[in-house]
């Protein structure tokens, strides 16, 4: 995703050979056929079985029931979670990342940071909730407050503790890139550290930055253990009610209810994909 | 790495992927000694119980799925198979849920780790009946009938009674109002959510009962929840043994039987039935009817219905359930009398929900549980 969101400012020079020869293109296809099985075909299926009645003939009318007031609840409350923490971890972790990169290049805090990262990114699912659990559930180790199960702040704070780091790991990169000549020539022109923010590395990061925000919505987005283990007696959000639909032993379970929900959280994704497309249009508009 | 925080969306569709990709190649049935046990529906029509322990040996493998070891002493029940018959048993996802055997069934069917056999909820083994093949154990006529299809599809296995399980560092829960004191702060947890497990449902339902609701109307109990939330006492975490010993759900509704000092991990454990609200829920067996092992499955059966001494009736006992013999044992004497005088004691007449209070009850707590207790 960093080289995703680094790819316009750092476009490829094109080639002289304009003909795609026979042999470089052969170097797509193992790619393009691991795309194929494991992306397209899945979303294919969901896709098609979104549409579907348990009994396999073709209902149309499911598509209404994205709009039923309950599961628009869910979708609501999957955008809040991903949202806020996609904005605190964003926040948070570029500013982070900005400490980091002003120290020693080579320094042991640069490495140390670097690797605590590189775990805690990771850091999720049930041993996560327990951690928080144990340190501030009701008998928690340092303090309780109940505000911690009320959706969505409580859940929020627990994804940001794995959201800074994957920013810091994406954003850093790109920090690193910002020239301190480029400080100093602004300096030297008389500009003042925010007008330098404002008209020089502002506009240089934003890319950097709205790519690795929308990096850290779909991981929110698509994370489900963490809120399963927290929140296990309700559902607040699609991917625990994909859960209900799939495994209810209450009667409740439907598989294509799971479909249409998945093809649901397929079109939040387009839609922010959309929005992040635009945003970064502006974003990168100084580069063309 | 990535297992911790799954992509639900790929987990889904990996899902359907699965499900799609295995074709339905038919299973290939097991005959053995001239019986095609996958047809017989009892142990004496293909031939007796001789017969039908020489064809399991001969298949020597048990497939299971969702027995967790200290469910209902299942861990014993399972090393007294395999030790009386020497039948190797490959118990599948331990901590499934009823939904989870059921759809094993369909997306394994006709390959060789398909279950042999589900012990499902209610609901889903209604739900299901097309995928089972009917078999009358020889102890058929100890089951009371209400609480069997009448052909052998399905027969409810052992149960309990909704019960609340707490530390006994809270002294003595007389009702079930005592939990909304202040002393209870972040306590009380649910097995799960109601709208997908099945304890859980039956745990609002008890709540509802004892508020005074009735197997018809579950909404009391959803009120009671809300106030258990409004008084800061409701815990949403899953519920497991961990959370028990690290003191965070010190009070869990569950099944009795899951209540236990030796289920939950805790010695100090106590269980508490409400007079007014003695709710019952059995689970049931049914054998898969693409049954890779048909005989073992079936043998299987008849040891789980047994009621010797060591045979699977008794072994439930022993892990605090009731088994669905016990009248008919207790009038033959059959019965492990140390076990059965060791369940909790309850007063009032048990209720029982028919199917279509499980679905209102279901329909019930989609619309409104959320709502309640966020």
């Amino acid at each position: 995703m960093a080289v995703a969101a680094t790819t316009e400012a750092g476009a490829r020079p094109a080639r002289a050979g304009r003909r795609l020869s026979a042999p470089s293109w052969v170097g797509t296809v193992p790619f393009l056929a691991y795309v194929a099985v494991f992306l397209l075909w899945p979303t294919g299926i969901v896709v098609v079985d979104s549409l579907k009645n348990p009994a396999g003939g073709w209902a149309f009318a499911n598509i209404t029931k994205l709009g039923d007031p309950l599961v628009r609840g869910y979708f609501i409350g999957s955008f809040k979670l991903c949202l806020l923490s996609s904005v605190f971890g964003a926040v948070l972790g570029a500013i982070l990342a900005y400490a980091i990169a002003s120290g020693d290049p080579d320094g042991p805090m640069r490495r140390l940071y670097l690797a605590v990262s590189g775990v805690l990114a990771q850091f999720g699912g049930v041993t996560l909730a327990f951690a928080f659990l144990v340190l501030i559930g009701p008998v928690g180790l340092l303090f309780h407050a109940s505000w911690f199960y009320s959706f969505p702040w409580g859940i929020t704070v627990i994804y940001t503790y794995f959201q800074i780091p994957l920013m810091v790991l994406v954003f850093l990169p790109a920090i690193d890139g910002v020239k301190v000549q480029w400080r100093e020539a602004s300096e030297n022109l008389g500009a003042s550290a925010w007008q330098y923010w404002r008209y020089v590395g502002g506009p240089l990061l934003m890319p950097a930055f709205l790519g690795g925000a929308l990096l850290l919505f779909a991981n929110a987005l698509s994370a489900f253990a963490t809120i399963a283990a927290w929140e296990n007696q309700i559902a607040y959000i699609v991917p625990q009610q994909i859960s209900t639909a799939l495994s209810s032993e209450v009667g409740l379970s439907n598989v294509n209810v799971a479909d249409l929900l998945a093809l649901g959280m397929i079109i939040l994704v387009a839609v922010v994909m959309t929005g992040y497309a635009l945003l970064q249009r502006r974003a990168a508009r100084w580069l063309r | 790495m990535r297992s911790s925080h799954r992509l639900a969306l790929a987990g889904v569709a990996a899902a359907a992927l699965l499900a799609a990709g295995c074709s339905s190649s038919g299973s290939s049935g097991g005959s053995s000694g001239g019986t095609n046990w996958a047809s017989e529906t009892s142990a004496s029509a293909g031939g007796g119980m001789n017969a039908l322990v020489t064809a399991a040996k001969s298949e020597g493998t048990l497939n299971v799925i969702a027995l967790p070891p200290t469910w209902a002493n299942y861990g014993n029940i399972l090393k007294a198979f395999t030790a009386k018959y020497g039948i190797k048993i490959n118990s599948a996802l331990p901590d499934g849920t009823s939904q989870q055997e059921v759809n094993a069934v369909k997306s394994e069917h006709g390959t060789a780790k398909a279950p042999d056999v589900v012990d499902v909820g209610q609901a889903v083994a209604l739900a299901n009946t097309s995928l089972f093949a009917p078999y009358q154990v020889a102890t058929w006529s100890s089951i009371p009938s209400a609480q069997k299809e009448s052909t052998g599809l399905w027969y409810e296995d052992y149960g309990g009674y909704m019960a609340v399980g707490y530390s006994s560092s809270y002294g003595t829960i007389t009702s079930l109002n005592d939990l909304l004191g202040p002393k209870f702060k972040g306590a009380v947890a649910l097995n799960g959510n109601p709208t997908s497990a099945n304890a859980a449902l039956n745990g609002v339902m008890m709540a509802s009962l004892a508020e005074g609701g009735s197997a018809g109307s579950i909404s009391q109990g959803v009120d009671f929840f809300k106030k258990l939330k409004a008084a800061g006492n409701f815990n949403p975490v899953s519920a497991t043994g961990a959370t028990i010993k690290a003191g965070t759900t010190k009070v869990v509704f569950n099944w009795d039987y899951l209540n236990l000092p030796s289920y939950v991990g805790v010695s100090n454990w106590k269980v508490f039935i409400p007079q007014n609200a003695v709710l019952g829920g059995y689970y049931v067996q049914a054998v898969n009817k693409g049954a890779p092992h048909p005989a073992a499955a079936r043998l299987w059966e008849e040891f789980l219905f047994s009621q010797a001494a060591s045979g699977g009736q008794n072994l439930w006992l022993q892990g605090g359930a009731r088994p669905v013999e016990q009248q008919a044992m207790q009038s033959n004497g059959s019965i492990d009398k140390t076990a059965a005088a060791q369940l909790p004691t309850v007063t009032g007449t048990p209720v029982f929900l028919s199917p279509s209070q499980n679905t209102d009850a279901a329909n019930f707590l989609a619309a409104n549980w959320a709502k309640a207790v966020s």
